[in-house]
């Protein structure tokens, strides 16, 4: 039962073919049996999930459950967790147990759904293959000599090894797209302001967005249906009716229009990347849908600005880990600075220290014009670009990385270059736009995914897009090899 | 040479929501250390703030009783640096674009000379906490402790053009301010428990002279008399050292109000960078125009409209005026006196008199008064109608402040007060008077007609006496005449 989908399971907990303390067991042990050499996860919360599930049963014969009643789901170390640690892959927070739910967790806690634990990532979801987490690298169940992407790497690789049915993930620069692309699995990233981020550990909160990680495009719906809506609780979440997800998956793509931007197709995409996202486009034509060339004439743009944004937030956003009401704590400190200096110099890690001062400078004063404010104009910029292809086309379509995962340590003395690696996803959480990767073959024996971008609150759209593909190929069912 | 002094504050108002500014936690004073704080005080991790639409409301409220402009998109910006007290990293604040903009407080001057101050915004943001020191928590020795009950309480910093000249027009200024921050509703005026502190920043300069000298800013300066005195005080500092051929440093500086001592606390070279950016977490805030309409609509009688209607209305002094209009609380039991007695200003003789003496005497606010405007009022009406004499008056005034009785009549009747206006009864108690007195009376009616008018009191007194401060004295004055002069 562990290699069907969330759909598949949820009908046969319906049917009474299995119960969810049976699925969840299959799962605990499969995490055991194959998680000490992926790392996907950093708690596994076994008595708890096994409770959890036992009530998801006992829901499920009272006729009170949802699709993802008593479906097994892992979700990424920085949504908090009541009385489960929360690290974001920190030493910072290894020791920090939350006293409250994040809205998202909380969700799926209310529908009845198991949470198997919590996930490894790039420390604060600051990276790009998983390898800044406190607690080791995550590989890439394809290939353990590979990167899974990043940040939500453990949730990606949990849910490509078929650890967990589904995972949550977060993304602010493309940690969902990227890593489900780069582990054969469908990411979904919603429009900015659709998923509450209250509880979530925030990174650079004008970009962070939490999504579903799956096995297929019905599955991010069946999740989404259950993440999306608004939040009191969260000011920039948006109070707009949620549809039911599921509802146009089956519809059809005749005289879709298909943008392809021609910024996103020159030197720097992998050939053998470039070959199967153009055979996905041809895929679609089959569908009937049309393909038009658009143009985003600032996308390059989107990397210093990113890098400018994102940092400066996290460095405002970073400050209160201080070693003084909760988190790690130097030892003896001598005095006021030697607690601020010793606690932050030992608790975080080379990457999240390094945006922290790329941050700081950007908003220092005689910098702040130069850096931050020019980085906000040239989101705007790029979001006008973004809205102006849309007056042409329906969806955009592109890669996710230039190309398919790269090996552990290989770039990992080059922050540059890895910065440069996310150039197909940013632009879109500066937009604030969904964005979806879907499996669509594989480049030098690595999956590689297809990247659709929406309009805002286009979700339901995106999702039918990426299901009618997987009526039409088998990309997505297909599961790496476990020894 | 001859120094003029420049000054200019800024004063942060704690305002009086239930709430704090992006939680829900209380913000009552003097809980239990971090009673009062909750998750988004504590700054843990993963927290959002909500804004508190009350004190957005309240900082509308003051930009409409100073006559300014309501910056319709406002933005909250962060404000950030390490404090222990400081549970985020950085404070949220308003920088670029205030909630209030430019306005104005007039202000009168002893002389009673008008002068208007300018405003040059007013922002919202967050308080912070407290850190205690060893000896002011029972921690261990060598710790310091941090309650955040105040993290989180809503304020608003109101910023002055440097248009005030001297210590009297800063306080003048602030008292001003007091006034109309507690008639909106918005503060409660208690500066002794800090809702209510300035910011003073003083330069001088040679008479005449146009640029601005080096300013100081003294700190957190929490009743009228410490901030006359700080000024006073750096004034005299600053002229002190130019004189003696020094140069004032740009400084931030603290005055001790107990001791009267002032000091350094840290030069502008050792001010923090404090990298302001918009919160992201915080969307701009919208004032549509139903918004503001709906809130012109409460808005209160404001200070200076109220002191001339009191002076249209009530026929009052201007000093009387300005003294009764200056707070919500003293103007409403004086309008109430008013309705109950009839006489407005016996009303305002009464409570800047009698009422107000027993008020500071005991430290009671007039709101607390045992003495209610109803009772003051029905005290007042006795005088009018001759039931009691001034001085009975004050008698009576104080049986009902010891809360023996609660109205004038009910202690009149009691004590048996009641003036005695009985033709019959005065006339007899004049004889006996006039008879134990014989060489008295001869005297006066030897006397020169224009040295008897000051004659006459002894038996005035005399009577006054006899009757216990009863009789009425108008009548006992004209019947005496009567007798005397024959």
């Amino acid at each position: 039962m562990y290699e069907k989908t969330i759909a598949e399971q949820s009908r046969a907990l319906a049917s009474g073919e299995i119960s969810s303390v049976e699925l969840t067991q299959t799962y605990l042990d499969r995490i055991r049996q194959f998680d000490g050499d992926i790392n996907s996860f950093i708690t596994v919360t076994e008595v708890l999930a096994l409770e959890q599930a036992a009530t998801a049963d006992k829901r499920r014969a009272a006729g009170d459950a949802d699709a993802m009643t008593g479906i097994p789901v892992a979700h990424k170390d920085l949504f908090c967790t009541e009385g489960v640690k929360t690290s974001c892959g920190s030493k910072m927070l290894d020791n920090f147990i939350a006293p409250y739910e994040s809205t998202v967790t909380g969700k799926f806690r209310d529908a009845g759904a198991v949470m198997l634990g919590k996930t490894n990532m790039d420390e604060f979801a600051m990276g790009s293959s998983n390898e800044n987490s406190h607690y080791g690298p995550v590989k890439n169940p394809w290939d353990k000599t590979a990167i899974p992407g990043g940040s939500s790497g453990g949730s990606a690789a949990a849910v490509s090894a078929l650890l967990a049915a589904g995972a949550t993930g977060t993304d602010t620069g493309g940690s969902i797209r990227q890593p489900a692309s780069h582990c054969g699995i469908t990411g979904l990233k919603p429009t900015y302001g659709r998923v509450s981020r209250w509880g979530m550990v925030a990174y650079a909160s004008s970009l962070d967005q939490a999504g579903p990680m799956t096995r297929s495009a019905e599955d991010a719906a069946i999740m989404l249906n259950t993440m999306a809506g608004f939040d009191h609780r969260d000011s920039t979440c948006l109070d707009r009716e949620v549809p039911d997800y599921t509802a146009i998956l089956n519809d059809s793509l005749e005289g879709l229009t298909i943008g392809l931007p021609k910024e996103y197709f020159t030197a720097g995409l992998d050939s053998e990347v470039e070959q199967q996202v153009r055979n996905a486009i041809a895929e679609y034509e089959k569908l009937g849908a049309n393909v038009k060339e658009v143009s985003l004439p600032n996308a390059r743009l989107c990397i210093p600005a990113y890098y400018v944004i994102a940092p400066a937030e996290a460095s405002s956003n970073l400050s209160r880990f201080d070693g003084v009401r909760f988190g790690y704590r130097c030892e003896d400190p001598k005095d006021l600075m030697d607690l601020y200096i010793r606690s932050r110099s030992e608790g975080f890690g080379e990457e999240v220290k390094r945006r922290i001062i790329v941050g700081t400078y950007a908003l220092s004063a005689g910098y702040y014009d130069a850096y931050y404010r020019k980085a906000q104009q040239i989101r705007r910029l790029i979001r006008d670009d973004f809205l102006n292809a849309f007056k042409e086309c329906d969806v955009i379509m592109g890669p996710n990385a230039p190309t398919s995962a790269f090996d552990i340590g290989s770039m990992s003395n080059d922050p540059v270059a890895m910065y440069l690696s996310d150039i197909y996803t940013l632009s879109v959480n500066l937009a604030g736009l969904p964005g979806l990767s879907v499996p669509a073959g594989m480049a030098n024996h690595r999956p590689v995914g297809l990247q659709v971008i929406g309009q805002h609150f286009d979700e339901a759209r995106l999702l039918n897009i990426g299901h009618r593909f997987q009526q039409a190929t088998d990309w997505h069912q297909k599961s790496p090899t476990l020894v | 040479m001859q120094w003029e002094t420049v000054i200019g504050l800024e004063i942060h108002v704690q305002l009086a929501t239930n709430t704090k500014i992006f939680s829900g936690a209380a913000t009552a004073f003097g809980a239990a250390p971090n009673t009062q704080a909750c998750a988004v005080d504590l700054g843990l991790p993963g927290i959002l703030p909500v804004v508190n639409e009350e004190a957005i409301n309240m900082a509308i409220k003051f930009g409409l009783g100073i006559d300014a402009e309501i910056n319709k998109v406002n933005v909250f910006e962060r404000k950030n640096y390490f404090y222990p007290d400081l549970p985020k990293g950085y404070q949220t604040t308003q920088l670029e674009k205030p909630i209030v903009g430019a306005g104005h407080v007039d202000i009168t001057l002893a002389d009673g000379s008008t002068k208007s101050i300018r405003i040059h915004h007013a922002h919202l943001e967050e308080d912070a906490g407290k850190s205690l020191h060893e000896g002011s928590f029972n921690g261990e020795h060598g710790m310091s402790g941090i309650d955040l009950n105040r993290a989180g309480t809503p304020l608003i910093e109101i910023v002055t053009e440097p248009d005030i000249r001297n210590a009297e027009e800063a306080v003048a200024f602030a008292k001003k301010l007091h006034s109309i921050v507690t008639t909106l509703g918005i503060c409660d005026g208690d500066m002794s428990q800090g809702s209510m502190r300035f910011d003073v920043n003083v330069s001088v300069r040679p008479t005449g002279q146009k640029a601005f000298g080096t300013r100081t800013e003294t700190k957190n300066l929490n009743s009228f008399k410490f901030m006359e005195a700080a000024i006073l005080k750096e004034v005299e500092r600053q002229i002190d050292l130019i004189e003696d051929g020094g140069t004032v440093i740009q400084e931030t500086r603290l005055y001790n109000g107990d001791t009267g001592e002032a000091r350094s606390m840290r030069s502008k070279e050792e001010a923090n960078d404090y990298r302001y950016f918009p919160c992201p977490d915080l969307l701009p805030i919208i004032i549509n125009d139903s918004r503001l309409e709906k809130l012109k609509a409460e808005m209160p009688e404001m200070p200076d409209a109220k002191k001339a209607r009191f002076i249209a209305d009530f026929d009052l002094s201007d000093y009387d005026a300005e003294i009764l209009s200056a707070d919500q609380a003293t103007a409403n039991y004086f309008e109430a006196t008013v309705r109950a007695s009839d006489d407005a200003k016996l009303s305002a003789n009464w409570i800047m008199g009698e009422l107000s003496r027993s008020l500071n005497q005991n430290s009671i606010a007039i709101s607390a008064s045992p003495v209610t405007a109803d009772m003051l009022g029905g005290l007042i009406k006795r005088i009018k109608d001759n039931t009691i004499s001034g001085k009975i008056a004050k008698e009576v005034f104080e049986v009902l402040w010891q809360g023996e009785c609660s109205t004038a009549d009910a202690v009149i009747e009691k004590k048996g007060l009641k003036q005695v206006t009985d033709t019959g009864a005065i006339e007899a108690m004049i004889n006996e008077v006039l008879a134990n007195n014989a060489q008295q009376v001869e005297n006066y009616r030897a006397a020169e007609k224009d040295k008897r008018s000051k004659m006459i009191g002894f038996f005035v007194g005399q009577c006054m006496k006899a009757s216990k401060g009863k009789a009425n004295p108008g009548m006992v004055n004209q019947i005496l005449k009567q007798k005397l002069d024959g």
